[in-house]
């Protein structure tokens, strides 16, 4: 285990850590909420930022920050604005994210080497700035959701009863959208633009087989997600495979394997109660 | 006159008061010209077809929907001031059934408000909530997921959450429609019941299921018929539904029956 030793390993599973909180608390949300299309938008559309950062020559990560949070707030105001069903100002902006990246790019000087590492995640070259940035986005997000846990929930199961009661829906959807803008901008650090949907809701959606209750979602799916990032790393250091492509892969697997598992079970109790009609 | 002047916000006569509300969605009238008057203790009934704007009524007294036109009053103040007082059934379509969440959780919402922001559910709020459950009679199942309970079930959950908030007023959106008759006799027994301390308004498209149990009918087709009693002249119901509905009373008073096609 000598490689444990190495500060990019270090790195490389603390992020998976750090990152793996966010994905198990927003990702639910996203999950619970049905908003994983939406999520894959503003992720793409992050890219139009990380252009603009290589072409400005600023850091990338900062890009998609400066452009996740605008991208969140404006798939809702262009279905809005122009009548259209959500699923369409969504698809626009997705693509029109990724043309203005690819652009930026085209414009910027000389090769852009690590771009690659921006579409499909490279956990093995996070730096300790990057780490404390996680961590403070983090704690951004559990303290909100430790603030607004009820609103949050009432809103995400019954939006209309909500807004009956007085509670200001509008704000806090607004804040949850923030918040998922913040989660997949550490994602894209790890698995990449492309593959930032799959570990938002391949973890809760393991999480959701064993519980009913939000809560206790949020928390296995956390679980999941670090072992699933630290299990990840260690087969991709192991056969020399790409990280983020190689922790979403597992994660297929793992739902594959539950899913059987599920399948097993109620096919047992099916049994089991048959059983006891005939006797 | 010193009791006129007394009156405390809950003791108003008039609970909801619109005054020639007009609601419209893009171009299209929903709501034409409607004054209504809800007194204290009524139990009123409002029928009318699909998308002659029962649910868009509700939610005028909610203040969810803005009237382009006309004002409304709740307890003698604009709605949004008067939620908390409010208790709401919406449409039961609307809500996820794979959404984890538990009946005694659903019924906890029903606390909720923009003065509780930021605050824990206390103690009295999930002994409100186990009062609520008790009283439609469903403390059995406040740990099961409100996905997997029958319509009559998840029914009675959001008829507990409306409760829990201790409401003046009860706003039911097509609350018995499309339940068992068992539960629906059992649950029009309770609205009764709560009658005696609480206003309710019921909109609904069946008919014959409201009439029996409501004490005053308005009809609702984008224009309201309403004559503050139950019986509804045929004009009002031909009105309303644009065809020719006869009215039957079998012997017993004030019931009104759709003709079975």
């Amino acid at each position: 285990m000598s490689v444990l030793q190495y500060d990019f390993m270090q790195h490389a599973l603390a992020a998976g850590l750090l990152v793996s909180i966010a994905c198990g608390i927003v990702g639910t949300y996203v999950v619970v909420r049905r908003m994983v299309f939406i999520s894959g938008g503003i992720s793409h559309a992050t890219f139009g930022g990380i252009g603009l950062a290589y072409f400005l020559g600023f850091n990338p990560i900062a890009g998609a920050m400066i452009f996740a949070i605008p991208a969140a707030l404006a798939t809702g105001m262009l279905s809005r604005q122009m009548h259209l069903s959500e699923d369409t100002g969504i698809g626009i902006l997705w693509a029109t994210g990724m043309a203005l990246g690819v652009v930026f790019v085209g414009l910027s000087e000389g090769y852009a080497p690590d771009l690659f590492s921006y579409l499909f995640g490279n956990i093995l070259t996070v730096k300790s700035s990057e780490l404390l940035l996680m961590l403070v986005l983090d704690m951004v997000i559990i303290i909100t959701v430790l603030a607004f846990y009820k609103e949050f929930a009432a809103i995400s199961f019954d939006e209309e009863f909500s807004r009956a009661e007085g509670i200001p829906t509008g704000a806090l959807n607004m804040v949850l959208l923030g918040l998922i803008a913040l989660t997949i901008v550490m994602v894209i650090r790890v698995v990449g633009i492309v593959l930032v949907i799959a570990l938002l809701s391949i973890p809760p959606a393991i999480a959701r087989q064993y519980t009913h209750r939000l809560r206790t979602m949020m928390l296995l799916a956390a679980g999941v997600s670090a072992l699933l990032a630290t299990g990840g790393v260690a087969l991709s250091y192991l056969m020399d495979l790409s990280s983020g492509a190689t922790i979403i892969l597992l994660g297929g697997v793992v739902l594959l394997l539950v899913m059987l598992e599920r399948r097993g079970t109620r096919h047992r109790t099916t049994l089991r109660t048959d059983a006891t009609a005939s006797e | 006159m010193r009791t006129a002047r007394k009156q405390p916000l809950d003791g108003h006569y008039e609970v909801v008061a619109l005054r020639n509300v007009w609601v419209e969605q893009g171009d299209m009238p929903i709501l034409e010209d409607i004054s209504l008057t809800i007194k204290k203790g009524d139990f009123l009934g409002v029928i009318g077809p699909n998308g002659g704007g029962k649910s868009t009524l509700l939610k005028v007294i909610l203040g969810l929907v803005e009237p382009v036109q006309g004002e409304v009053k709740v307890w003698g103040k604009p709605p949004e001031e008067s939620a908390h007082l409010i208790g709401y059934v919406p449409q039961h379509s609307l809500f996820d059934p794979d959404f984890p969440i538990t009946v005694e959780d659903v019924v906890l919402m029903g606390r909720l408000s923009r003065h509780r922001l930021l605050r824990r559910f206390s103690a009295e709020d999930r002994r409100k909530a186990l009062d609520a459950l008790d009283m439609v009679g469903i403390t059995d199942l406040r740990n099961r997921p409100v996905g997997h309970l029958s319509g009559g079930e998840q029914q009675r959950t959001f008829i507990a959450r409306a409760l829990v908030r201790n409401p003046s007023l009860l706003l039911l959106d097509e609350a018995l429609s499309s339940i068992d008759p068992a539960t629906q006799t059992e649950l029009y027994d309770l609205l009764s019941q709560l009658n005696k301390h609480i206003t309710i308004v019921m909109v609904s498209h069946d008919l014959s299921a409201i009439s029996t149990h409501v004490d005053k009918v308005a009809c609702l087709n984008r224009r309201l018929y309403y004559h503050g009693s139950k019986e509804i002249p045929p004009e009002g119901i031909e009105a309303t539904y644009g065809c020719p509905v006869q009215l039957l009373a079998h012997g017993i008073p004030h019931r009104v029956l759709r003709r079975h096609q």
